[in-house]
């Protein structure tokens, strides 16, 4: 293995390609917590009285809290005084109506990674919400959405625009205190996307939210909520890149989707965070809660997750499936190199009679990474004949990393069908050798096994995403594999 | 070509230029020597039949030509078209014209047969300064070959060798070799595991690329297959070293005295 072994490490050493800082002025608040800086927040975005109450709420709980400590992550303490909470763009306070009237810096950053914000990209059927540090700075699409009634924001517009929608779905699937990570972000958060599909309605293309922090000692707190009302669908996909620096930095966002009867909510992620370099030093602490609840009969919530970067990831996205013969599947590829560490998973909870989930989970590890699946298969007492599926498959590249398996399953009703299925192998010597001997570079080899590996999951991205996930992965993997 | 009895693999005097030439080649794994001082000898177009009893060497001579890891390589030369062959990597010997029909193909799950061979294909083919080939040429190229080892279709989109029956991966071996048209194919026990039918067919696709130029070493246990595709030499390897060389009739002989005559004339005058 020792020859291959040394490929898959050189895969995996190339150097992140989003890592460029972008030099624009920003309104920062000093580093610290208390209920001053959120009222400040709230002020700033110029936010109705229950919101702040929700916020103060949600500060005030998790103060009470202790940050959880039984992922298998490993990492020092988190000074949470010693980050700031608010940092905008500074033009961007001006909210830009048109892309015209955005930073060209600004246009330019989104334009190196490779974002569609142009019109021209109507053609390519993606709606375009983009967050740099905690400033939402261009929707695109808005009005040609608004004709069929889809509301598809900043999630701050959304709180002045549609405060009913806001207030009556905020907080219902993740409430303000779920757990350490949410409460804080529930009390800082600055911005996001909001989405709400009326009845009946099929959002004709995708929408697509792409994440940037840019400043430095910054955290980066956004929320998402989808709201699709019955027979509407959406697919949905987030992307999220972040310049290199030395200090880790800290993403603690909240999604919450909700699906009423028939309606289908897809959401897919490609996470690519910057994962700090050969050395551990640097990178994302990902700490996210995404949660959907299918409340309608018959809905579906699907997730898709590729994530390849951060130094840190802890993440289960999960399904409440409480309408009668709603849906849940859960497609995830998690990629651990160097020394990156990911503890991700999903919740099935099965509330209603005749439920289904779905779970795919592909972990990879490389380098020294970690990755470890946990997740939570639950059947409750009236959930007659739930199903679910799950197979959790671990691929380990070269000898230094590790992969870990904890599936948890409780089940209350007698009625249920669960299966389990899961395996962990290494990259193998003799499929490396076979491609070889045919011809195939040791890198494009390594490539093709582990996305062979992933194609369960690949293909349940919209297409030109699986496309970039491939590549991402390439990318991630480079310097892994000999 | 005429058989040289007296000289076990020994350089063809005045024949055509040797394409594979292997001269005192050892090799051992974990410590222990396997291949104790290996000559042998391919000249374009001929085709050679390495046999011999389990445990006498002939897939680790095929695994070291073809440069798999994990062999220590203690002496010895390897020319291949006066190249050192030794010194090149799998990829290298492959996009070279070495192709090695394995004994046990190796699966590939997720990965459909059509995209790798497509890859590997290239791959040869951007070594040769040849462009790469389209889907639609591609997929004319392949089908053309698919009918050489009766095979349909389906089987470019199953993973590469992910469930596939024995008779099914050694006429995928045929064909993969039949796309990617090498100068040197070594076959490793090509027929361990097929039925009379299946390595009749695999015989016919080995026969049908034996054009005069192109060289095969045939590795193998039983002589049923030399029925099949009939080598213009047979060696037999005992104990890491070929001991005895002929043509056919060697084989022949072979079966009928087994290989327990030929242990112990390792040290040859």
């Amino acid at each position: 293995m020792s020859e291959a072994t040394t490929g898959i490490e050189q895969l995996a050493n190339r150097e992140y390609r989003w890592g460029f800082v972008t030099d624009i002025e920003s309104d920062t608040l000093p580093p610290g917590l208390d209920e001053a800086v959120v009222r400040r927040i709230s002020a700033k975005k110029d936010e109705p009285e229950f919101m702040l109450e929700w916020r103060l709420e949600a500060y005030r709980h998790w103060r009470t809290m202790r940050e959880p400590r039984w992922a298998n992550l490993r990492y020092p303490e988190i000074d949470y005084q010693a980050i700031s909470y608010y940092s905008a763009p500074r033009s961007g306070g001006a909210k830009p109506r048109s892309l015209d009237e955005v930073d060209p810096e600004l246009l330019r950053t989104y334009a190196k990674l490779g974002i569609p914000l142009e019109e021209q990209k109507l053609l390519a059927g993606v709606a375009v919400d983009a967050v740099f540090d905690s400033i939402s700075v261009a929707t695109t699409f808005r009005d040609k959405l608004a004709e069929l009634g889809i509301v598809f924001c900043p999630f701050s517009e959304a709180v002045r625009d549609h405060p009913e929608l806001v207030r009556r779905w905020l907080g219902t699937v993740v409430p303000a205190t779920d757990n350490f990570f949410a409460a804080l972000n529930s009390a800082v958060f600055s911005d996001g996307s909001f989405v709400y599909i009326p009845p009946g309605v099929r959002c004709p293309m995708e929408l697509s939210t792409y994440f940037r922090i840019n400043a430095a000692k910054t955290g980066q707190f956004e929320r998402t909520l989808i709201v699709a009302e019955a027979g509407a669908s959406v697919s949905y996909l987030e992307g999220c890149t972040a310049p290199m620096r030395d200090e880790n930095q800290l993403h603690a966002a909240v999604v919450e989707l909700v699906a009423l009867d028939d309606a289908t909510i897809k959401y897919s992620t490609v996470q690519n965070w910057y994962p700090g370099d050969k050395q551990g030093r640097g990178g994302i602490y990902n700490f996210v809660t995404k949660r959907g609840k299918c409340l309608g009969r018959r809905s579906k919530i699907s997730w898709t997750q590729v994530e390849t970067g951060s130094a840190i990831t802890w993440k289960y996205p999960g399904c409440i499936l409480q309408g009668e013969g709603s849906i849940g599947e859960f497609y995830s590829v998690a990629v651990t190199n160097n020394h990156q560490q990911a503890d991700t998973g999903t919740k099935m909870i099965h509330i209603g009679k005749d439920t289904r989930s779905t779970i795919v989970s592909k972990g990879i590890s490389a380098g020294q990474g970690q990755n470890t699946y946990r997740g939570q298969v639950k059947v409750l007492k009236g959930a007659d004949r739930a199903r679910n599926f799950s197979q959790c498959d671990s691929m380990l590249i070269g000898e230094r990393c590790g992969a870990h398996t904890f599936p948890y399953i409780d089940v209350a009703n007698p009625t249920a069908t669960l299966e389990h299925e899961a395996s962990t192998s290494k990259i193998g010597e003799d499929q490396l050798f076979y491609c070889r001997q045919r011809g195939i570079s040791n890198e494009d080899a390594v490539h093709m096994i582990v996305s062979g590996f992933c194609k369960e999951v690949f293909r349940e991205l919209p297409m030109e995403f699986a496309v970039e996930a491939q590549k991402l992965l390439a990318v991630s993997l480079e310097g892994s594999v000999g | 070509m005429t058989p040289r009895d007296d000289a076990p693999g020994a350089a063809p005097g005045a024949g055509p230029p040797a394409m594979l030439e292997i001269r005192d080649l050892r090799a051992g794994i974990d410590g222990r020597e396997i291949l104790r001082g290996v000559d042998l000898t391919v000249a374009a177009g001929e085709v050679h039949a390495v046999m011999g009893p389990n445990g006498s060497g002939k897939s680790t001579l095929a695994g070291v030509l073809a440069g798999r890891d994990g062999y220590a390589l203690t002496a010895g030369t390897v020319r291949y078209d006066g190249r050192d062959l030794l010194q090149l990597g799998p990829e290298e010997r492959a996009r070279d014209g070495l192709f090695l029909a394995f004994q046990y193909p190796v699966e590939i799950p997720g990965v459909s047969t059509v995209n790798f061979l497509k890859a590997a294909l290239n791959a040869v083919r951007a070594h040769r300064g040849q462009p790469a080939l389209d889907a639609l040429e591609f997929l004319a190229l392949v089908r053309d070959k698919l009918r050489l080892v009766e095979m349909d279709e389906s089987f470019l989109r199953r993973a590469v060798n992910e469930g596939f029956s024995g008779g099914e991966k050694k006429r995928g071996e045929i064909f993969q070799m039949a796309v990617l048209d090498p100068r040197l194919a070594i076959l490793d026990e090509t027929d361990s595991g097929l039925d009379i039918d299946a390595l009749k067919v695999v015989a016919r696709g080995v026969n049908a690329l034996r054009d005069g130029r192109r060289s095969f070493v045939v590795i193998t246990h039983y002589q049923r297959l030399l029925d099949y595709i009939v080598p213009d030499f047979v060696h037999v390897l005992a104990d890491g070293r070929i001991v005895r060389s002929g043509d056919r009739k060697l084989a022949l002989e072979l079966e009928q005295k087994g290989y327990g005559w030929l242990e112990g004339a390792t040290a040859r005058p």
